[in-house]
């Protein structure tokens, strides 16, 4: 345990280190991921204007409260992992990664962490930014609030399981661009990106409520703008806790049996 | 002359390449789906609520889907590989057996790595792009046809110039590989006409991140709603981009010095 702490402390360390080097890609990093929701946020807006204000229940400063906040848990939730795993065995890195004493998640862990914490002070000034511009239309009560966090954390916990066991599946496949692409779309639709979920066709809906996608993004936000029941939370919050459950089993399954499979190439 | 020839020469380098992978035909089949599902799934779910869209109708932003997927498909064959590869060559410091070659060093780095499998895009985008026409049920005179085919070659133009600059920045910052995966995600910003965007980021679209000359310029000359002032803007920028690039590519270079060496 003691290491872990040590490990964390140092990982923390490198990975500011790192950022700072790059300070330019980060930047355009940073750029990228905060339009894509501005992208849907101006499209909703736009088809509320065409309606005359409002689509549904939505306002177009409602639009601009669900994606400003669902900025942000995308971004606490956001992984690269697939990226990263996918150079680590095709390059061979992973065996360097394989010989130390602790598992290789413990260091993408910490790193993920480091990485939002200190892109967090971007993302806050953007975001109010925005908030100028698009005008957001919220009530935030303490209640939503206790609820959100454990939404968030579990949120951010799934996403990272679910994401590092398809990053896994390249101990097998060598082009996984194709598995990640299929996920995104996927996600896309699915989590309450593209579209509220309550937008969505009734069927899509159902998808949704069933499929894992909505709780790693949609959720969240929606407890926090307290568009959902008590009822309807509490079940969500189940429904985070078990997909996690099964993401673990999966997570370990893959791991385990692709550590058998690797072959160090390059190495 | 001779650039036409190399480039053949790459075209089939690409072609007998690719065809030692022939899963990664399915790969892009599944690609070219997946992406053009993107557009028609998110035209879906807003028509269900909505019927235009800051004044486009469904099959006009079809058009805008059509461009778009024909304009990545061309960029994304040849000049975003070859780049990719030019830029890692910086960082290995092997461009200096390209820079031996007696051609044009900036030609060369263009054409050298060719994924002919994304023409599969461009197909997709060329059929989308009649269906949408067809659907409109618009007669397309001649000029306005020609006018797009030029519209659209400009913002082919614009974009590789765009990337060409990206690219040249591999030079000082050495580790710059995600940078046109980053381009990559902006130019995502052009499945839609940029006037849906608020002002700020329609500059952004149109002055630093040339997304709105390469699809909506192009998309609006076809469903009649062409401003002869964007494309004039167009057409002087896909003639001072390609400068500018080239300057600063002469510039960058003598900025080389190779890595290992």
């Amino acid at each position: 345990m003691i290491d872990l702490v040590h490990l964390y402390r140092a990982q923390f360390k490198v990975t500011i280190a790192e950022q700072f080097q790059y300070r330019g890609a980060l930047v355009i990093w940073l750029l990228g991921l905060m339009l894509e929701p501005v992208i849907y946020l101006s499209v909703w807006a736009a088809v509320a204007n065409s309606q005359g204000g409002q689509v549904d229940a939505f306002t177009a400063a409602d639009f601009a409260a669900y994606y400003l906040i669902a900025m942000m848990v995308d971004h606490a939730g956001f992984t690269w992992i697939m990226w990263e795993m996918e150079y680590w065995i095709r390059q061979g890195n992973l065996s360097a990664l394989l010989v130390r004493p602790v598992h290789p998640i413990h260091r993408h862990i910490a790193g993920n962490l480091t990485f939002k914490l200190l892109t967090f002070f971007v993302l806050l000034p953007v975001v109010l930014a925005l908030a100028l511009i698009y005008r957001p239309n919220f009530t935030i009560s303490p209640e939503t609030t206790a609820a959100f966090i454990p939404a968030l954390i579990l949120a951010m916990a799934l996403r990272f399981a679910v994401e590092w066991t398809l990053a896994s599946l390249a101990f097998w496949i060598t082009r996984v661009t194709a598995i990640n692409q299929l996920w995104f779309v996927a996600f896309l639709f699915l989590s309450g990106f593209a579209a509220p979920i309550a937008l969505l066709p009734p069927f899509a809906q159902t998808l949704a409520y069933w499929l894992p996608f909505y709780r790693m993004l949609g959720f969240p936000v929606d407890v926090l703008l307290g568009h959902l029941t008590t009822q309807q939370i509490v079940i969500g919050l189940g429904a985070q806790v078990a997909w996690l459950a099964v993401a673990y089993a999966l997570l370990q399954f893959t791991w385990a049996r692709g550590i058998r499979q690797y072959s160090a190439v390059g190495a | 002359m001779t650039y036409l020839r190399l480039f053949w020469i790459h075209l089939r380098l690409g072609v007998l390449n690719e065809l030692q992978y022939r899963t990664n035909l399915g790969v892009q089949l599944l690609q070219s789906f997946v992406g053009l599902a993107t557009s028609l799934l998110g035209l879906g779910i807003i028509f269900s609520k909505t019927d235009t869209l800051a004044g486009w109708l469904p099959a006009e932003l079809l058009v805008v889907v059509g461009v778009y997927m024909i304009v990545s498909g061309l960029t994304q064959m040849i000049v975003r590989p070859s780049l990719t590869r030019f830029m890692e060559d910086v960082r290995l410091g092997t461009l200096d057996f390209m820079l031996t070659k007696p051609v044009d060093a900036q030609a060369l780095a263009s054409m050298r790595q060719v994924e002919i499998w994304k023409l599969i895009d461009v197909f997709v985008g060329v059929a989308v792009l009649v269906i949408a026409v067809v659907q409109l049920g618009a007669t397309i005179s001649v000029e306005e046809a020609l006018l797009f085919l030029l519209a659209l070659t400009c913002g082919v133009v614009i974009i590789y110039s765009f990337l060409v600059i990206l690219a040249t920045c591999a030079f000082w910052f050495v580790k710059l590989d995600n940078i046109l995966n980053i381009f990559q995600s902006m130019y995502e910003a052009g499945r839609w006409p940029i006037g849906i965007y608020p002002p700020w980021l329609r500059s952004v679209l149109t002055f630093i991140v040339p997304v709105g000359f390469a699809v909506t310029v192009p998309s609006e000359g076809l469903t009649g709603r062409s401003s002869p002032a964007l494309l004039v803007g167009a057409l002087a920028l896909a003639i001072i981009l390609p400068l500018v690039a080239r300057i600063f590519w002469r510039f960058g270079i003598r900025h080389y010095s190779g890595a290992s060496a």
